[in-house]
């Protein structure tokens, strides 16, 4: 059951998005977010849906996947857009009892959750394009500026690197520990909530002993293979921004600005 | 050249006399050294002298004529030194295979192209070049500690110290990990020092040191080594199945060689020594 988790959500692929250099696509992920934020109008929403689609289309990522990459969120949505739908004050158009529903209130729930959803659509393209390694060579690339005032990026990158390894490792060891500890009558399964955590102890003591061990014998491992700290050190795959991230610069800059323009219109 | 003089270690908690007594030993290189002893004999210490994880309490080790002590000959000693360890998944660190083969090459600050030359090298001395792209975790636990391997090959070591690197594999696993051993020492005249606790393996080396209580014991060619079967057998370790069996027939009155470590030798030599009867 344990391995039924995904790690990351990498969708492998060779379109121009996979393609592009991860810290193009971090920072407009991150413009994309400033300005999915200042939208003002329904035509801007509409200007990003468009948007959305097309670098979706070009990137060949199934709806479907973009469907399941919402579902987490759909309580928060909803949660909110009830907020706002009922607890807006404003211009009444519509009354029952207790209940009022504003023009408003109307406006801000439609707007929130276009928001929300563009940005779990926005962020998720993000993640299916962009293997973690590579991600986590972009973010410490993008932070290695910040290294100079004692930032430690490269540190944080190889924590990353080294976590989405042990991911798989630590879920194998969790199911064998759990399956350990069936065979000696521990029951996961049933019983009141409290009961249940308490059952998770025999699971986790001995999974955090072994974590601990694993740690040492990795970090002696790391060490016997020269490694000490960012300082020196070279890539086998550098990232390099090329003509395509240029592009993708321009047009996306170009989509923001209209965007951004038609607040005022 | 590996050279240890009077090594002694012990560690601080442990007050139960020395993990290592006196070691004298020479690899020279381009040999295959076998390490073999019982859990405690020292040999898993004494693999991690080699490379300056653990430092001497008194005599040396000195690898091409630099002395491990000094602190600042660190990072030499070990792009010189590769050390491969027991267990495959707590010693590779990205979750790509060519990703992983390229750490220790990265560390050592070398240009992009070189470690691709490398990575490339590497994967095909331990053959795995159709898995370049895989996820470790994918992997059968020799094809892991074959990627292991690799990464310590892409550092362009002159030594390779492997630390039980079959003691967590299953038998195809052992064979295919020991077959790579053997080829990177023949082909590509890497000295290897094997710590392992299988004669098997112990018997394809050219030599076999046998530790116990920190001691060296016996230092030979396998075929001596094994000869000595009582004593051997008075320290706890087995010996190689045909040597056994040719032991025991000899206790049984049978007049056959007892140095052997080949099974068709073996078998030979039986059939000669039933055709003298």
């Amino acid at each position: 059951m344990l391995k039924d988790i995904t790690i990351g959500q990498y969708l492998p692929g060779n379109s121009v998005i996979h393609r592009l250099d991860p810290r193009t696509k971090i920072l407009l992920i991150v413009a994309f977010l400033i300005v999915l934020f200042t939208v003002g109008n329904f035509a801007g929403y509409l200007a990003l849906a468009l948007f959305l689609f097309a670098v979706n289309k070009i990137a060949k990522v199934p709806f479907k996947m973009l469907v399941k990459s919402l579902k987490p969120l759909l309580f928060f949505v909803i949660f909110t857009a009830v907020i706002n739908l009922f607890l807006t004050r404003g211009e009444p158009i519509f009354k029952w009892g207790i209940i009022t529903i504003t023009k408003e209130g109307v406006r801000l729930t439609i707007a929130m959750s276009l928001r929300l959803i563009f940005l779990v659509i926005g962020t998720s393209l993000l993640t299916y394009t962009t293997s973690p390694i590579v991600l986590t060579d972009g973010i410490e690339s993008l932070f290695r500026p910040l290294s100079k005032i004692g930032f430690p990026a490269h540190e944080i990158a190889m924590m990353m690197t080294i976590a989405i390894r042990f991911i798989p490792t630590i879920i194998d060891e969790t199911d064998k520990i759990m399956k350990a500890q069936s065979a000696r009558g521990s029951d996961f399964e049933s019983g009141s909530l409290i009961h249940r955590a308490k059952a998770l102890i025999p699971i986790l003591v001995p999974l955090f002993v072994s974590a601990f061990r694993r740690a040492d014998d990795l970090a002696t491992a790391m060490e016997c293979r020269c490694y000490r700290g960012g300082e020196g050190r070279t890539k086998l795959k550098a990232i390099k921004m090329k003509r395509i991230d240029a592009g993708a610069f321009l047009i996306s800059a170009a989509v923001f600005a209209v965007v951004i323009v038609m607040n005022w219109l | 050249m590996i050279e240890t003089k009077n090594l002694k270690f012990r560690y601080d908690e442990e007050k139960l006399g020395l993990v290592l007594d006196d070691i004298n030993l020479t690899i020279k290189d381009g040999e295959f050294v076998a390490v073999l002893g019982h859990n405690g004999s020292g040999k898993s210490t004494f693999a991690k002298q080699l490379n300056a994880v653990l430092m001497p309490l008194g005599g040396s080790v000195c690898i091409d004529g630099i002395y491990t002590s000094d602190e600042k000959n660190l990072w030499d000693i070990r792009s010189k030194v590769g050390m491969v360890f027991q267990n495959p998944d707590n010693q590779i660190i990205a979750s790509v295979v060519e990703e992983d083969v390229a750490f220790g090459p990265e560390n050592l600050g070398i240009a992009p192209d070189e470690i691709r030359k490398r990575v490339d090298f590497a994967l095909k001395a331990v053959d795995m070049e159709k898995h370049r792209g895989a996820a470790p975790h994918n992997l059968s636990g020799g094809q892991k500690q074959r990627i292991s391997i690799a990464g310590i090959i892409a550092m362009m070591p002159k030594y390779i110290v492997l630390d039980e690197p079959t003691a967590m594999l299953d038998p195809k696993g052992r064979k295919e990990v020991m077959e790579t051993i053997k080829f990177l020492n023949r082909e590509h005249k890497i000295t290897v020092i094997l710590i392992t606790h299988y004669m098997e393996e112990a018997a394809k080396a050219d030599r076999v040191v046998v530790m116990e209580k920190g001691k060296v014991i016996v230092d030979d060619t396998p075929e001596m080594a094994f000869a000595n079967v009582a004593l051997l057998k008075d320290v706890g370790l087995d010996v190689p199945q045909v040597t056994d069996l040719m032991y025991r027939l000899r206790g049984s009155g049978i007049n056959v060689h007892h140095n052997l470590l080949d099974e068709k030798a073996c078998a030979d030599e039986i059939v000669r020594a039933l055709e003298e009867k």
